[in-house]
């Protein structure tokens, strides 16, 4: 079965920005698809979740087959889904860059990969993945976040390459700190260094990321792959 | 769905001859001849560029996974270090599809 609506799948959708991009392209009208580790306190007409860790390649797979059984077809993936930490390297265990590179890099690859296994049937397919103003800024305590942040960028834009004879193009938005579970924690003067270093000095906002991804997802932008557009002024 | 204990050769074979029909008409390939088991899919006398075979083999782990319910990975390490390519010809390509669901079945 071939569906004529747009067919999106974003991972992390369980909450902040993941959610909001969830609620705004099903309000569009495109059918949604998303999935977390843990289950969803909401629900929305049109959004279907998967309880997927992206790092786990029979659980990616397993999503990516009943996208396909259901639909016939995936146009948009947001690849959201990710892992922060905040530590000085001397006193970050080894543990952390596990959990950080599994979600990060491994979850980005895997999901990247099985979407245009799919998305190549029809020769078109957009793919966004984030990175962050933590890879050109190169924030102290930061380093493997940061670290993992690069790998996505590197993969973003090779798989630009191997991806545009398929008609599937692939960019990353780099946003500043936006107020989301990623930043809690994070003391508030760290905070207020990095707004101070940006073009334009204010914490970032959903809204800021979702234009982004507008641009990258529209029909038009099929000559705009292996760019990654980093938020507030930031290059 | 076809069952794995119901598989023959002729069906595998006639999934890659379907598979590499598709991607000539989607690539405008023209060739003197139908598909069958001798059209050589890589080297010199292959139609198909290193892309043409990626995009191959996607599809026909698709289809199999569609027409036998079993997910194989064709292009993995064992494929690639064996001395004789098994992807040179269709009817090669056919006799590995089969041996690896072979394995599947008697796993």
């Amino acid at each position: 079965m071939t569906t004529d609506q747009q067919v999106v799948l974003i991972t992390g959708t369980r909450k902040g920005i993941g959610r909001f991009l969830a609620e705004r392209f099903a309000h569009s009208g495109a059918l949604v698809e998303g999935c977390s580790r843990e289950p969803p306190d909401w629900s929305l007409e049109g959004y279907t979740h998967h309880l997927a860790d992206v790092a786990d390649e029979a659980q990616v797979k397993a999503m990516m087959t009943s996208i396909a059984r259901r639909h016939g077809r995936l146009d948009i993936v947001i690849n959201n889904a990710g892992v922060a930490a905040m530590n000085h390297s001397l006193l970050t265990p080894i543990a952390s860059l596990d959990r950080i590179f599994d979600t990060n890099v491994r979850g980005t690859f895997l999901v990247c990969r099985e979407a245009a296994r799919l998305m190549q049937r029809r020769r078109f397919g957009r793919i966004v993945n984030v990175s962050t103003v933590a890879v050109p800024l190169r924030l102290e305590g930061e380093a493997l976040y940061a670290a993992s942040k690069s790998a996505v960028e590197t993969l973003t834009r090779i798989l630009a390459r191997e991806f545009g004879p398929l008609g599937i193009t692939v960019n990353a938005i780099g946003p500043t700190p936006i107020e989301t579970d990623l930043i809690r924690g994070v003391p508030p003067d760290k905070i207020q260094k990095i707004v101070d270093s940006l073009a334009i000095r204010r914490l970032g906002r959903f809204e800021d990321v979702a234009n982004v991804i507008d641009f990258f997802v529209r029909p038009e932008s099929e000559y705009v792959t292996g760019q990654v557009i980093y938020l507030g002024g930031v290059s | 769905m076809t069952t794995l204990s119901t598989v023959d050769r002729s069906t595998v074979l006639a999934l890659v001859i379907a598979s590499l029909r598709d991607l000539y008409e989607q690539n405008d390939i023209t060739a003197d001849s139908e598909p069958g088991e001798d059209t050589y899919l890589i080297g010199r006398r292959a139609l198909l560029d290193s892309l043409g075979l990626v995009t191959l083999i996607v599809d026909l782990e698709q289809k199999i996974e569609e027409t036998f319910d079993v997910a194989l990975t064709l292009a993995n390490e064992r494929a690639m270090s064996q001395k004789h390519s098994p992807f040179l010809t269709v009817g090669s390509l056919a006799d590995y599809i089969c041996a690896l669901l072979d394995e599947q079945r008697n796993a």
